[in-house]
């Protein structure tokens, strides 16, 4: 077996996975915090103002990064939810339910962020746009899949029914976001591409992509240590987990 | 196939045998619709402009109360289970259920519609689209309810989640039927949410028994 694929075998068992979570978790958010902490400190005090916008286009340093966090997260949810369903990878399971709450919290920032910045320059604080309303569905979904995790009493069972939701969400999240297409839109278009030239000045990127990959690796830390958290809880009666942690069997 | 027709056979005698519950989902969607001029104003050209909107979210909030219904008494009473156990198909038996379920709770709604859309003074020449799109809309909606409301079936009181779980589902449904009323009341070409709907259909067709299968072998292990 090659090497990265035993890497993957060995972490997925709940016993190495426990003792990675807690080497990494902790390195993400530091990392994550002292990115965010320059990329703020950017964002706010060195990159011009916008010519059109003034000050206050400043937001979007939150609110990009968020937005695709939010949408990143549930095709993730729904990717492990998959390897879970298919190959009945118990870890999987648990890491889709664990990034659902930080999915509906940057979903949030993602809304509240908008309504912030669109009360200025649109004039409103919520208008029914195509993209603010996917987003919103895009919240329920995250929030469903939530709700059904904790109302099913049987874990295992709980953990399952959740990841089939995903799976259900994330055909529906497509189906949304053309639905809505449909109405007219205030929402500028794409201003950030990957391919190709940016619309956006290089004075101005550079905080952008350090928010980027600062909510990414916060991300990490944070599934981390959910998971984990959501793991021990799975394992506590098991011999690894009572040695490890002290537990009186 | 031949099981197919007893599977049918047997729902449809449980449903005409519980005929008297057709009535409720339709009592509802006509309260919903009396209750809006009510607190709206009896102005008729003021709810002749929502009186698309209205009866199809009336559709939606009477269907979404209904879909627990599609699997619960089968569950309770343990025949559920004896139906998965036997060696017919599961999705089979799941799309005998559906299609019951829709002749006992949407098609009902949809004989009243009519009536609703005369309450709240839809335009002339709305009402055939409105049906139109009612009638793809409902079966869709029985479609996706039975995948979720499967996926809930474990929950004992699973009312408000399951709401929370279909609506979402809903959205485009909702936004390509009504869509295609508001284009035609614009006398704009409304056929595409029509031709949505039925591509939709057509796929659900075929994968939400499947679906909600496995979602049912989820909820009962």
């Amino acid at each position: 077996m090659n090497k990265i694929l035993l890497w993957f075998n060995q972490t997925g068992s709940p016993e190495r996975f426990d003792r990675f979570a807690a080497r990494w978790a902790t390195p993400a958010f530091v990392v994550a915090l002292s990115f965010m902490l320059i990329g703020i400190y950017g964002a706010l005090l060195v990159v011009p103002a916008d010519y059109k916008q003034g000050e206050v286009f400043r937001i979007l340093y939150i609110h990009v990064p968020a937005a695709w966090m939010s949408l990143m997260i549930f095709v993730i949810m729904a990717i492990q939810s998959a390897i879970a369903l298919i190959w009945r990878i118990k870890l999987c399971e648990l890491i889709a339910i664990a990034s659902a709450p930080i999915g509906a919290m940057f979903t949030a920032i993602t809304l509240i962020s908008g309504a912030v910045w669109g009360k200025p320059t649109w004039g409103t604080w919520w208008t029914w746009d195509p993209r603010l309303t996917s987003e919103l569905v895009l919240l329920f979904l995250y929030l469903a899949v939530i709700g059904l995790y904790h109302a099913i009493e049987d874990r295992r069972a709980a953990g399952r029914a959740a990841g089939f939701l995903c799976l259900v969400g994330v055909v529906n999240v497509p189906i949304v976001h053309f639905a809505v297409t449909w109405w007219n839109t205030l929402h500028q278009g794409e201003t950030i591409r990957l391919i190709g030239p940016s619309k956006m000045d290089h004075s101005m990127l550079w905080p952008l992509l350090l928010m980027v990959v600062a909510t990414k690796l916060w991300y990490i830390g944070s599934v981390l240590v959910r998971t984990r958290a959501l793991n021990l809880e799975h394992e506590s009666s098991k011999h690894w987990a009572q040695q490890r942690y002290g537990a009186q069997p | 196939m031949r099981e197919f027709g007893h599977l049918l056979r047997r729902d449809f005698a449980i449903m005409w045998h519980r005929r008297g519950q057709a009535v409720q989902p339709m009592l509802f969607a006509l309260m919903v619709c009396v209750l809006f001029p009510l607190s709206q104003g009896s102005e008729p050209s003021a709810l002749a402009a929502s009186a698309s909107a209205v009866i199809w979210v009336a559709h939606l909030l009477a269907s979404l109360l209904v879909l627990d219904d599609l699997y619960r008494s089968d569950f309770e009473d343990g025949s559920l289970e004896q139906l998965l156990l036997s060696p017919i198909p599961l999705p089979l038996v799941i799309a005998s259920k559906i299609a019951v379920h829709w002749f006992s709770t949407a098609l009902p709604m949809l004989l009243i519609t009519p009536l609703l859309s005369a309450l709240l003074f839809l335009p002339d020449g709305l009402l055939p689209v409105l049906i139109l799109g009612l009638f793809l809309g409902s079966l869709l909606m029985c479609l996706i309810g039975a995948i979720m409301a499967a996926l809930t079936l474990g929950v004992s009181r699973s009312g408000l989640l399951l709401a929370l779980l279909a609506l979402p589902m809903y959205v485009p449904v909702l936004v390509f039927g009504a869509g295609s009323v508001w284009a035609a009341s614009q006398g704009l070409p409304w056929l595409g949410g029509i031709w949505l709907l039925c591509a939709g259909l057509v796929l659900l067709l075929v994968i939400a028994p499947l679906a909600a299968a496995s979602a049912l072998r989820i909820a009962l292990n």
